[in-house]
C-alpha cells in the first residue's frame, strides 16, 4: 500500500477512535438533563466519564495534528473552510470541559445548574456539528483552484450534511445511554437502558436514511457493505439492550459508529476534500506531505500507538467497576 | 483593520492566554509530585494534606490549560492556512507527535491520578503523577521544536514546484540549536512559576493562620512552612537555571536572528565592544535618547561570550536583508522588543530577590507578625510573588514572537503571506471577540475558585485505602 493511503487509513482510524470514544461522553453529557433526576444522579453520570473524557478528547487533537503532518493541504483547506462551525465547536468543547472540572468545586445549586447547562450545550453542539462537517466533506464544498473555500455557510449546511449531523447527535445519545447502563447500578441503570432504546429507535431510522443516501450517491460496493454493517450492528445493539445485555448493547453502538465513519471515509477516498466546482479537489496524493515525512510519521505511529492504546485500555480497566448513587460522597 | 492584523491579535491573545496556564501546570505538577513522594516516603500526614491542597489548585488550572490548548491546535488551519500549507511538511510532524506521545500520556495518567486514590496501590498511584509530569515536559519539547523551526528553519529544503518547505532531516529539526536553548529556558521559567505560586500561597497561609500557638491559627501553619521553603528554594534554583540558559540562548539568538538582538537593544549601529543598555528614556528610534544607562561590554558578552565581540546594529542588518530579500522593513517593533526583554529579566529577577528575602525572614522557624512593618509588606509581596515569573514568561514570549517579525518563518515566509485567504476580516473579528470574551469570563471564574480553595486551607487528611480491603459500596475517595 502507498504511504499516502496508509495515512488516509490512519487518519480515518483516529477520527473513528474519536467518534466512538468521545461519542459516549457527548451522550453522557446530554443525559445530564434527559436522564438524571437529582444532584446525586447527575454526579453519578459525571463520574462514569470523569477519568476518561480528556483522554478521549486527545484523539481529536491527534487526528488534527496527524492531518496537519500527513496532509497539510487537507488540514489548511478543511480548517479554514469550516471556520465558523469549528469556532462554535471550540467554544462548546471549552465550556463543556470547564464544566466537568469546575461544577463540583462549589456547593451552590445555581452554580451547578449553570455548569449543567454548559455541559449539555457543550455536548449537544459538537455531537451535531461533527456529523454535519464529516458528511459535508464527503458531499463536497466549493473550492477554487488554490483549494480555498469560496462558498458561504449555506454550502456547509446542505440537507445531506444536516442529516449526517442528526445521525451523530442521536447515535451518540444512544451510545451514551448504553454506556451509562453499563457503568452504573440501581435505578439509573434501568432508566438509561430504556432511554437508550427509545432514542435508539429514532437514531436507527435516521441512520438508515443517511447510509442509504451515502451509498446510493457513491455506489461503491465497499461503501454499501459498510452501510449494511452500520445498520446491522446498530440494530443488534438495540436488540441486546432490549435483552438486558448492556455490554453487547454498547459494543453494538460502538461498532455502528465505527462503521458509519468507515463508510464516510470509504466514500471519500481517494479524495480528501472533493470540490463541488470544476476546480480545487484535493486527493490523498495532491494533499500529502513528502514521502520522507510520511515515513517518519509511520515509524512513530507504529511504535507508539500500541503503547497508547495499551495504557488507555488499562485505565478503562482500573475504572471498570459500576457506580451508583451510594458511591457518591456527600 | 485587515484580516491579517486581526488574525495576529487573535493568535497573540489566545497563545499568551494559553501560556498563563502552561507554566502553572508544568511547575505545579512537579511540586505536587515531589510532595506526594515525600508523603510516600515518610508517611507524614502533612505531606499528604499539602499534596491534596496543591493538587486542587493544580487541577483548577489544568482544566484551563487543556481547553485553551485545543484552540491553539486548530488555529493554524483556521487563521493561518497558507502558513499551514507552507510549513506542514516540517511543522506538522512535531505537533502530531506531541499529541501522540505527550497529550495521551498527560490526560490518561492524570485521569488515573485524580480518580485513582482508592483504586491503585500507593506506589502505582504515585507513579501516575510522575508519568503525567514527564508528559508535560515532553509536550513542551515537541511544541518548542516546532516553534524553533519558525525562529531558525533547519533540516528542510524549499521546493519551488510545490511552493513549500519540505523536511529533509528530522533529527536536525528536533536538535535545532534554538530548541536546545529554548527548551531548558522555558522549562526553568515554568518551574519558577510553580515555585513562586507554592511559596506565595504557603507564606500567605502561614502568616494569616500561623498555627496552634499563633493568634488566629487553624493549625496548618507548620505544614505550610514546609511547602513555603520547598517552593522558594525551587524558585531560586530554577531561577538560576533560567538565567544560565537565557545567557546561552542570547548567544544562539545573536547568531541566528541578529536582528532580534539588535532590536532588543535598540542598537542601530554595529558596535564592538557593545554595551548593554539597561534603561532608555527617549524614543528608541535611533535618535539621541534623553537618558540612557549603559553597562559597558555586557552586551558583547551576552551575545558572543567574549567581552569585546561585535554586535550588529539594525541599520547594517536592514541593508543586508534588503539585498537578500528585496525591499521592505526587516526590523521588528523596537519599543516592544526592547521593553519586553527588560521586563522579562526584571520581573524574574525580582521574584528571586523576594524569595531570598522571604526565606531569610522566616529562617529558623520565625514568622514575622503581620503587625510589624516587615510582616505587613511580606504579606503583600507574597500575593504579588506568583505573578512576577508568570509575567516574565509572557514578556519572554512576546519578545520572542514579536522579535521574529516581519517573518512567520524566519527568512522564508513573511507573516502577511501566512494568513488564510478564504477567511474574511469579519469572521476573524467574530472569533477574536468571542474567544476574548469567553476567556475573560473564564479567567474571573478560575481566579475566584483558586482564591476560594486557598482560603479553605489544607483539607483534612484521611489516608486513602486502596482496594481490596475496601468495602465495594463505600463512597469514592474522589468524585466529581
Ligand atoms: C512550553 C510548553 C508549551 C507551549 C509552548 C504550548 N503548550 Fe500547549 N500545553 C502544554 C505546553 C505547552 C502543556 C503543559 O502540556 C499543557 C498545559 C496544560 C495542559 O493541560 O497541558 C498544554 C495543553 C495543550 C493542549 C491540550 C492537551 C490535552 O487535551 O490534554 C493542546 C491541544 C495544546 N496544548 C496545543 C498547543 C499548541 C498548538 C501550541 C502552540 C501554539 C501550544 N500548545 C503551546
Ligand atoms: C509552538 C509554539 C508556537 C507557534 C507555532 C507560534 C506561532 C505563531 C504564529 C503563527 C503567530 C502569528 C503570526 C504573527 O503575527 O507573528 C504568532 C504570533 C504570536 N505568538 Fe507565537 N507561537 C508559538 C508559541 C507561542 C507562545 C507559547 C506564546 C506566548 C504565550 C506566543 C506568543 C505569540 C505572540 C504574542 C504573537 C503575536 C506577535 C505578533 O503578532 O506580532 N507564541 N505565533
Ligand atoms: C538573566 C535572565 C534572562 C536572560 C538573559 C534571558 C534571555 C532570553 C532570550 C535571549 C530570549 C529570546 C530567545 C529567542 O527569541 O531566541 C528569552 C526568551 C524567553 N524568556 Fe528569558 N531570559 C532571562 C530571564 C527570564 C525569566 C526570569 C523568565 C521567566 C520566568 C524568562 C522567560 C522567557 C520565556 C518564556 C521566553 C520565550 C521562550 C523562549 O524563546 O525561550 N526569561 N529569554
Amino acid at each position: 500500500m502507498e504511504l499516502t493511503t496508509i495515512w488516509f487509513v490512519l487518519i480515518a482510524v483516529l477520527w473513528t477512535g474519536y467518534l466512538v470514544l468521545e461519542g459516549f461522553d457527548f451522550g453522557v453529557g446530554m443525559l445530564m438533563r434527559l436522564l438524571a433526576r437529582d444532584e446525586n444522579e447527575r454526579r453519578v453520570l459525571l463520574n462514569t466519564i470523569g477519568p476518561v473524557w480528556d483522554g478521549n478528547e486527545v484523539w481529536l487533537i491527534v487526528a488534527g495534528g496527524a492531518t496537519f503532518a500527513a496532509f497539510p493541504e487537507w488540514y489548511a483547506t478543511l480548517f479554514s473552510a469550516y471556520y465558523v462551525p469549528l469556532f462554535v465547536i471550540l467554544v462548546a468543547l471549552i465550556v463543556r470541559a470547564v464544566g466537568f472540572e469546575y461544577r463540583h468545586k462549589r456547593p451552590e445549586a445555581q452554580w451547578k445548574r449553570r455548569w449543567d447547562a454548559a455541559i449539555v450545550f457543550g455536548s449537544v453542539v459538537p455531537a451535531l456539528l461533527w456529523g454535519v462537517a464529516l458528511a459535508g466533506i464527503v458531499h463536497g464544498i466549493p473550492l477554487d483552484a488554490d483549494h480555498d473555500f469560496v462558498g458561504s455557510l449555506a454550502d456547509l449546511v446542505t440537507p445531506y450534511a444536516l442529516l449526517g449531523g442528526l445521525v451523530t447527535l442521536t447515535v451518540f445519545l444512544t451510545h451514551g445511554a448504553f454506556f451509562v447502563a453499563l457503568k452504573t447500578v440501581g435505578d439509573i441503570r434501568h432508566r438509561a437502558r430504556a432511554l437508550g432504546l427509545r432514542w435508539g429507535a429514532v437514531a436507527a431510522v435516521l441512520t438508515l436514511a443517511f447510509v442509504a443516501w451515502t451509498a446510493g450517491r457513491d455506489g461503491d460496493l465497499a461503501v454499501w457493505i459498510a452501510a449494511g454493517v452500520a445498520v446491522a450492528t446498530f440494530l443488534a445493539g438495540l436488540a441486546a439492550a432490549g435483552a438486558g445485555r448492556e455490554g453487547w448493547a454498547f459494543t453494538g453502538t460502538a461498532f455502528a459508529i465505527a462503521a458509519v465513519a468507515a463508510m464516510l471515509f470509504l466514500a471519500l477516498f481517494p479524495d480528501v476534500m472533493p470540490s463541488t466546482l470544476a476546480t480545487g479537489t484535493l486527493t490523498t496524493t495532491t494533499a500529502a506531505s513528502t514521502p520522507y515525512t510520511l515515513e517518519i510519521m509511520t515509524w512513530v505511529a507504529a511504535a507508539f500507538t500500541p503503547i497508547v492504546i495499551g495504557y488507555q485500555a488499562w485505565s478503562y480497566w482500573v475504572f471498570r467497576r459500576r457506580i451508583g448513587v451510594h458511591h457518591i460522597p456527600s | 483593520m485587515e484580516a491579517l492584523d486581526i488574525a495576529r491579535w487573535q493568535f497573540g491573545i489566545t497563545t499568551v492566554y494559553h501560556f498563563f496556564f502552561v507554566p502553572v501546570t508544568i511547575g505545579l505538577i512537579f511540586l505536587v509530585a515531589i510532595l506526594q513522594t515525600c508523603w510516600h516516603r515518610t508517611g507524614d500526614e502533612r505531606y499528604l494534606r499539602l499534596t491534596r491542597f496543591f493538587g486542587k489548585l493544580f487541577l483548577i488550572n489544568f482544566a484551563m490549560g487543556i481547553v485553551t490548548g485545543i484552540v491553539q491546535e486548530f488555529q493554524f488551519g483556521m487563521n493561518w492556512s497558507d502558513y499551514s500549507r507552507f510549513v506542514g511538511d516540517v511543522f506538522g510532524a512535531p505537533l502530531a507527535i506531541e499529541g501522540l506521545l505527550a497529550f495521551f500520556m498527560e490526560s490518561t495518567f492524570l485521569g488515573l491520578w485524580i480518580f485513582g486514590w482508592d483504586r491503585l496501590k500507593p506506589s502505582l498511584h504515585l507513579a501516575t503523577i510522575w508519568i503525567a509530569a514527564i508528559g508535560t515536559v515532553l509536550s513542551a519539547y515537541f511544541i518548542l521544536a516546532a516553534n524553533s523551526f519558525m525562529q531558525n528553519p533547519v533540516g528542510f529544503a524549499f521546493n519551488a514546484e510545490t511552493g513549500r518547505a519540505e523536511l529533509t532531516d528530522f533529527v536536525a529539526v528536533m536538535t535545532n540549536p534554538v530548541v536546545l536553548a529554548t527548551f531548558p529556558h522555558t522549562i526553568f521559567a515554568c518551574f519558577m512559576v510553580g515555585g513562586a505560586l507554592v511559596a506565595g500561597v504557603s507564606l500567605w497561609r502561614m502568616m494569616r493562620h500561623p498555627g496552634e500557638d499563633g493568634v488566629d491559627g487553624d493549625g496548618d501553619g507548620d505544614a505550610f512552612r514546609i511547602s513555603f521553603r520547598l517552593g522558594a528554594v525551587f524558585l531560586l534554583v530554577a531561577g538560576l537555571g533560567t538565567m544560565i540558559s537565557g545567557d546561552f540562548q542570547g548567544k544562539v539568538m545573536t547568531e541566528v536572528q541578529p536582528m532580534k538582538m539588535a532590536a532588543a537593544e535598540g542598537l542601530y549601529e554595529d558596535e564592538a565592544p557593545a554595551a548593554f543598555s539597561a534603561l532608555t528614556v527617549g524614543t528608541l528610534d535611533g535618535s539621541e535618547p534623553v537618558l540612557e544607562i549603559k553597562v559597558p561590554h555586557l552586551l558583547s558578552y551576552l551575545g558572543t561570550g567574549t567581552w569585546d565581540g561585535e554586535i550588529r546594529g539594525i541599520n547594517s542588518l536592514q541593508a543586508e536583508y534588503e539585498e537578500l530579500y528585496g525591499p521592505g522593513d526587516y526590523a521588528p517593533n523596537i519599543p516592544v522588543t526592547y521593553w519586553t526583554f527588560r521586563a522579562m529579566i526584571t520581573a524574574g529577577g525580582l521574584s528571586m530577590a523576594l524569595a531570598a528575602w522571604m526565606l531569610w525572614a522566616t529562617r529558623g522557624g520565625r514568622t514575622p507578625s503581620r503587625r510589624t512593618f516587615t510582616g505587613r509588606w511580606m504579606l503583600r509581596w507574597a500575593v504579588v510573588l506568583p505573578f512576577l515569573p508568570l509575567a516574565a514568561n509572557s514578556f519572554g514570549w512576546i519578545f520572542t514572537e514579536m522579535g521574529r517579525q516581519p517573518w512567520l518563518v524566519f527568512g522564508l515566509l513573511p507573516t502577511s503571506a501566512g494568513v488564510s485567504p478564504s477567511v474574511s476580516a469579519g469572521t476573524v473579528l467574530m472569533s477574536l471577540i468571542g474567544f476574548t470574551a469567553l476567556y475573560g469570563v473564564l479567567a474571573v471564574i478560575e481566579i475566584k475558585l483558586l482564591l476560594r480553595t486557598i482560603r479553605q486551607g489544607l483539607p483534612a487528611a484521611d489516608p486513602p485505602r486502596p482496594e481490596p480491603d475496601r468495602d465495594p459500596d463505600a463512597p469514592l475517595a474522589f468524585a466529581y
